[in-house]
C-alpha cells in the first residue's frame, strides 16, 4: 500500500503533532502548523491521534494511489480532483485503486492536510514523523517532498465492499469548516511580552492598532511582518532564552518576526509579545501578503479560550468516531 | 521568591510555557544554577519539559495535567510546585561529564584562524594553546540539534562575529563568536570565526543518546595534527 508524489505542490510535509521533549537537545518540537485541521483530517479517516498527515502549502502535490484508500482534506479549502470528479473537503473520500489526485490552489487560506486511513507508515524520528526542514530532520531526510517519492500507507481496518470501486466515494456527511477555519480576518489576540514595555510609546501602540503585511520571507519557522517599524526606546543586549511558537520577536530592524510551528528553541531578541496558542492555527491560514491585526489578551483568557477549543474539538472527535463506527 | 534564590524571577511566557530567569548574564555561576534547577525539577517534576539557556529556564506543561478542573489554575499550581520543589535544593550544580574534543586547528579546518590571532594581538600558537587549555561548560543548546554553546573562553580570544556570515560552514567546525564558542554539528549557515574542526560527530540520531554534549557538561578541546584527524574520523564512521 502505498501514494506516489507525481508532482510536490509548492511546499508538502509530513506531520504530525511533532517532536516534543528534546528542546534541551536543540532538536524544536516542529509538527504541523494548524493542529486542529490535521486532527480532524485524521478523525475523518479513522485514524488515532498520533498519524502524521501530508501537510501542503497555497499549491497541493498530484499523488497517485497505488491501492484503494480513504482520505480526507482539511485546512484550506483547495481544488482537488480525480480525473473530472471534483472532491469536497472536511470529508471522508475513498479514492480507487490507480486515482491520480491533483490538489491545485487554495480559494482561502495557506495550508490543508491530506490524512489517509492507516496513516503513514514512515519510521519515526525521535518519536515523531513529522518533518523539521530547518533541522533536517524528520521523514525523507527531513525535507520536503518531491516527485518521485513513494510513500508507504499502514494497515487501517479494512473497507468493506470498496474494494472494486471505480470511481471516488464520498461520506454522506462532513464537518462544517466554519469554526476551525478563520474565514474572517478578525485580529489575533497577542499578549504582552517580557519586552513590550521597553518599546517606545508610539510603538506601543502601534502593535495594537496598526496592521502589518504577511511578509514572502515567512516560512514555517515565522511569519515576517512587513509595515509599520517598532521601535525599542533604546538598544538591549540581551541573552538567548528559550522561545516557543506564538513568540513575536523585535531585531534590530524593527521588522516583527511571529515565531511559529518551527521555532527554534532558543533565541536573544526583544520579546514583545506572544500569540494566543488558540490563534496559531488561524496564524497558520494567513498567506503572505495578508494583513493581520492584534488585539490585547490576558493569560486568563487566552488559556481558557485554549481549553474551550480543547473541549469543544474533542467532542466533535468523539462524534465522528461514533458515526464512522456506525456507518 | 525565595532566600536561596536571590534572583529568581519567575514569568509565564505562554498557556502551557513558564519562564524561570536566574539572572541576565551569560556568567558561569548563573548558568549553574540554571542546570541545578533543571535537574532538580526535572527529578521532582513528572512531566515537565526543561529547556536550558544562559540564564533561564523554560518549562513546558501540559496545561491539563497541572490544572485542577479551572484551566486558570496550572500556572499558579506550577509555580508553587516549581518553588518547592527548588527550596531545599542544590543552588548550583557541576554535570560530571567531561568530554574531550579533539580538534584540528587552523588550515582548510579553520580557516579564520590567522584572523582571529591577528584581532587579538597574539600569535597563533598561543590561540591554540589558550583555547585547548580551558575548561568549558555547555551552557545549552540551540540553533541546531546538538550545538553546544560554550561558556568559559578565555577573554583574550574574545572576537566580533564575520561581517559576512558563510552559507555554509562544514560539519564539525569549532569557531568562536564574542565570548561564546561553539561546534557546528551539521553543514549550517554561520557568521562564527572557524578555528579548527573536530572529527567527532556531535549529533548522531543511531545513537542511543543523539547528541555527544548534554546541557551542564564539561568540555576540553585538544589540538591534534592531521593524521589523527583522519584516523579519529575513520573511526568515528565505521561506528
Amino acid at each position: 500500500m502505498s501514494l506516489t508524489v507525481l508532482k510536490p505542490g509548492l511546499l508538502t510535509t509530513l506531520q504530525d503533532g511533532g517532536r516534543p521533549g528534546h528542546a534541551a537537545l536543540g532538536v524544536g518540537r516542529a509538527g504541523v502548523m494548524d493542529w486542529p485541521a490535521w486532527r480532524l483530517a485524521n478523525a475523518l479517516v479513522g485514524n488515532g491521534p498520533d498519524e502524521a498527515a501530508l501537510e501542503f502549502t497555497l499549491v497541493g502535490p498530484t499523488l497517485r494511489f497505488e491501492r484503494t484508500t480513504m482520505i480526507a482534506l482539511t485546512g484550506a479549502i483547495t481544488d482537488a480532483r480525480v480525473g473530472q470528479q471534483a472532491l469536497p473537503g472536511w470529508t471522508g473520500c475513498i479514492v480507487p485503486a490507480g486515482s491520480v489526485l491533483q490538489l491545485g490552489g487554495m480559494r482561502d487560506g495557506c495550508r490543508g492536510y491530506l490524512a489517509v486511513r492507516g496513516g503513514f507508515a514512515l519510521a519515526p524520528v525521535l518519536g515523531s514523523r513529522s518533518t523539521d526542514l530547518h533541522a533536517r530532520m524528520g521523514p525523507f531526510g527531513g525535507r520536503a517532498l518531491q516527485a518521485g517519492d513513494r510513500l508507504a500507507i499502514g494497515d487501517g481496518a479494512p473497507l468493506p465492499g470498496l474494494a472494486t470501486i471505480e470511481v471516488p466515494q464520498l461520506l454522506r456527511w462532513g464537518l462544517d469548516p466554519q469554526p476551525w477555519f478563520d474565514y474572517g480576518r478578525a485580529p489575533l489576540a497577542l499578549l504582552r511580552g517580557h519586552h513590550f514595555h521597553q518599546l517606545d510609546d508610539a510603538s506601543q501602540r502601534a502593535l495594537f492598532e496598526n496592521t502589518f503585511a504577511i511578509s514572502k520571507d515567512s516560512n514555517r519557522t515565522a511569519s515576517r511582518l512587513d509595515g509599520h517599524r517598532l521601535n525599542l526606546r533604546r538598544p538591549l543586549e540581551l541573552v538567548s532564552e528559550a522561545t516557543v511558537p506564538g513568540t513575536l520577536q523585535l531585531p534590530p530592524a524593527g521588522q516583527p518576526i511571529l515565531l511559529q510551528a518551527e521555532a527554534p528553541v532558543t533565541g536573544g531578541y526583544p520579546r514583545i509579545g506572544q500569540l494566543a496558542a488558540v490563534d496559531l492555527a488561524r496564524l497558520a491560514q494567513r498567506r503572505p501578503g495578508d494583513t493581520i491585526s492584534f488585539r490585547e489578551t490576558t493569560l486568563a483568557e487566552a488559556t481558557q479560550r485554549l481549553a474551550r477549543r480543547r473541549l469543544r474539538l474533542q467532542r466533535l472527535l468523539d462524534r465522528i468516531e461514533r458515526r464512522l463506527e456506525s456507518a | 521568591m525565595i532566600p536561596m534564590w536571590p534572583a529568581l524571577q519567575m514569568e509565564p511566557l505562554a498557556e502551557d510555557a513558564l519562564l524561570l530567569r536566574f539572572g541576565e548574564a551569560m556568567e558561569l555561576s548563573i548558568n549553574a544554577r540554571v542546570h541545578a534547577a533543571a535537574a532538580r525539577l526535572q527529578e521532582r517534576l513528572a512531566g515537565i519539559e526543561c529547556v536550558p539557556a544562559y540564564a533561564s529556564l523554560l518549562l513546558r506543561f501540559d496545561l491539563a495535567q497541572w490544572s485542577d478542573g479551572d484551566p486558570l489554575s496550572s500556572h499558579r499550581r506550577l509555580h508553587e510546585a516549581v518553588l518547592a520543589a527548588l527550596q531545599d535544593g542544590p543552588e548550583t550544580v557541576h554535570g560530571t561529564r567531561e568530554v574531550d574534543i579533539p580538534v584540528l586547528y587552523g588550515g582548510v579546518a579553520g580557516p579564520d584562524l590567522d584572523d582571529v590571532a591577528a584581532h587579538t594581538g597574539l600569535s597563533v600558537a598561543q590561540v591554540i594553546a589558550r583555547h585547548s587549555a580551558a575548561r568549558y561548560r555547555v551552557a545549552m543548546l540551540g540553533f541546531a540539534p546538538g550545538f553546544p554553546y560554550l561558556l568559559g573562553l578565555d577573554p583574550a580570544l574574545a572576537v566580533p562575529r564575520r561581517g559576512d556570515p558563510r552559507l555554509s560552514v562544514p560539519a564539525g567546525s569549532v569557531a568562536i563568536g564574542g565570548i561564546q564558542t561553539g561546534i557546528y554539528p551539521q553543514a549550517l549557515p554561520g557568521g562564527w570565526q572557524l578555528i579548527g574542526r573536530t572529527p567527532r560527530v556531535l549529533f548522531d540520531l543511531a545513537a542511543a543518546s543523539p547528541s555527544l554534549l548534554r546541557p551542564g557538561d564539561g568540555v576540553r578541546f585538544r589540538a591534534i595534527d592531521p593524521d589523527e584527524y583522519q584516523r579519529l574520523a575513520a573511526a568515528e564512521s565505521r561506528r
